[in-house]
């Protein structure tokens, strides 16, 4: 038994144990830049004051008017969330069709990419690098500068970061599908378009969608941190209740944020359940 | 005029070592010949067809498509080309979760504007046409039928079917019966061939099956080590010649010890 382990031995086993060993040698300082301590949550002091908060969100806010604010509030903030993703989507699906090396006619035959083509993509690839390197947050406080207090500020900064994330990962989930398709129609003479409606698009539609419907979520949440700085919707409510200690109030805005966060959850398994 | 002109053509592999794959091929296909690739595995045979479909960049010779050299021309002039040129792939390249109508209308994207080919996304553009094709490999009734609910063969021969519908002027088909029964095998090389004929296309065809191809094809062109062992008429085909070029076709043992595996394949296991 012991010898036919020995004569079967895995390849692969060697090289899992090595990178295994690196990532943990390399994640540990990382933990500790990160001065990750979990203990001190657990210190007295740190249990009493959470437990004050506790008791103060127990019993949300509840009074009609209040709720009718955070009913309006909560569809500025889809609004936000919507209108910012659509904008993206406007920047990042032209950009996806120009990054995706899968796309290169003049690959076709000889597997090397056209040196000006490569130059283009790898342009293209930097620019969209900066618009999502540049955190939402920041790009709204840059927006309420320039357009002032309310909505139109966080929906240009999900348009700007969003698009950069969304076409690099639209590539990624394009380039990462099956070949074939796509570089037979391609080596029939089809388009590059066509080749990616007809080759890559059918068996990548449901990530797609899944992703995009991720995305809207993570736009909602994103929309509500920018709220802080007075890029309009729920966010900006939240932090008004907040300064004022108000823990029933704010207790309400996060099971409003709940809800949408389950909604959106729902929306992608039903789109999922359809392209499946 | 020809087709397809080579003289001293090598083909490199484009990836990994980048050994030839074809060695100096010298070889003459007339408009509207048929002809079948026979040889045993690994002889070169993919890589012969896809050269001739302008899917990989011949390292030396020449190589004249309908007169002209592919690569000589600009990226746009080669890729219209490649339009007259239809390459059906072992493997059939449908899309898994696509519908059989769109897949076999995918045929028609060179000849397509942007908008059409968006529209028949939504809408099929041809379903009749589509129909047709699929009704002569006997799939009539799959036109709406999705992809990965259909069996090998019948994927094979949807690939087929897309063939049908493209208006190429040369077909270059691999394989397009190993997943077929006997029966069936024969009926579809009929068809290939006979649909060739109507539309004066040139075909050219890699088979395993060396009786078939004995049976359907007029010309016969052996294919070893990436070099022509014989190109000849049907009735000036050997058994002796077709025992050669399979000669000491022998699988090789497996060795003392199996798992000795390069290091490289080993990293490649490990993702």
């Amino acid at each position: 038994m012991k010898d036919q382990a020995v004569l079967h031995r895995d390849p692969a086993w060697r090289t899992r144990v090595t990178w295994a060993a690196i990532f943990i040698v390399l994640l540990y300082p990382l933990l500790a830049g990160a001065e990750f301590k979990p203990w001190l949550l657990f210190d007295a002091q740190s249990l009493r004051a959470a437990g004050m908060f506790l008791l103060d969100f127990l019993v949300p806010a509840t009074d009609p008017e209040f709720l009718a604010m955070v009913l309006r509030e909560t569809w500025q903030t889809v609004a936000i969330a919507t209108a910012g993703l659509t904008l993206a989507l406007l920047v990042a699906i032209p950009a996806t069709f120009v990054i995706t090396e899968r796309l290169s006619i003049s690959r076709l035959g000889t597997g090397r990419v056209h040196p000006f083509a490569a130059l283009v993509r790898q342009g293209l690839r930097w620019i969209l690098m900066i618009l999502r390197s540049v955190p939402e947050l920041v790009w709204a406080l840059l927006f309420v500068r320039i357009v002032g207090l309310g909505p139109t500020a966080g929906v240009l900064a999900i348009a700007l970061s969003y698009s950069g994330m969304l076409a690099k990962v639209y590539a990624e989930i394009l380039e990462s599908s099956d070949a074939h398709a796509t570089d037979v129609l391609l080596a029939n003479g089809s388009g590059r378009l066509p080749a990616l409606l007809y080759g890559a698009l059918p068996d990548s539609s449901a990530e797609l969608v899944s992703y995009t419907v991720y995305r809207w979520e993570c736009a909602i949440r994103g929309s509500a941190v920018m709220g802080f700085v007075g890029a309009g919707g729920l966010g900006q409510r939240l932090d008004e209740s907040t300064k004022m200690m108000a823990g029933g109030e704010v207790a309400t805005m996060l099971i409003m944020f709940v809800l949408l966060v389950a909604a959106a959850d729902l929306v992608s398994k039903l789109l999922r359940r359809r392209l499946g | 005029m020809a087709t397809y002109r080579l003289r001293g053509l090598t083909v490199r592999h484009l990836a990994g070592s980048r050994a030839p794959a074809l060695h100096a091929l010298d070889l003459t296909i007339r408009a509207g010949e048929q002809v079948a690739l026979i040889g045993p595995s690994g002889a070169g045979k993919t890589t012969l067809l896809s050269t001739l479909a302008c899917a990989h960049r011949p390292a030396e010779g020449t190589l004249e498509i309908f007169g002209k050299d592919p690569w000589q021309l600009s990226g746009a002039e080669r890729h219209h080309l490649r339009s007259r040129l239809f390459l059906a792939p072992q493997a059939p390249p449908l899309p898994p979760r696509q519908r059989v109508v769109t897949a076999v209308l995918a045929a028609r994207l060179p000849h397509w504007s942007l908008w059409q080919a968006l529209a028949s996304l939504v809408r099929p553009q041809d379903p009749a046409a589509a129909h047709a094709a699929l009704t002569r490999f006997s799939l009539g009734d799959k036109l709406y039928a999705r992809v990965d609910r259909l069996s090998g063969g019948e994927r094979q021969r949807c690939g087929l079917a897309r063939l049908l519908l493209s208006n190429a002027e040369a077909l270059l088909v691999d394989e397009p019966i190993s997943a077929l029964d006997p029966a069936l095998a024969r009926h579809t090389l009929a068809t290939l061939r006979q649909e060739a004929q109507q539309r004066g296309a040139t075909l050219v065809c890699s088979l395993h099956q060396v009786d078939l191809a004995r049976e359907q094809f007029g010309r016969l062109i052996g294919l070893r080590d990436g070099r022509i062992v014989f190109d000849a008429a049907r009735d000036d085909v050997s058994d002796a010649m077709i025992a050669e070029l399979y000669a000491n076709e022998q699988v090789d043992m497996p060795p003392e010890t199996p798992h000795d595996t390069p290091g490289q394949i080993a990293v490649g296991a490990c993702f």
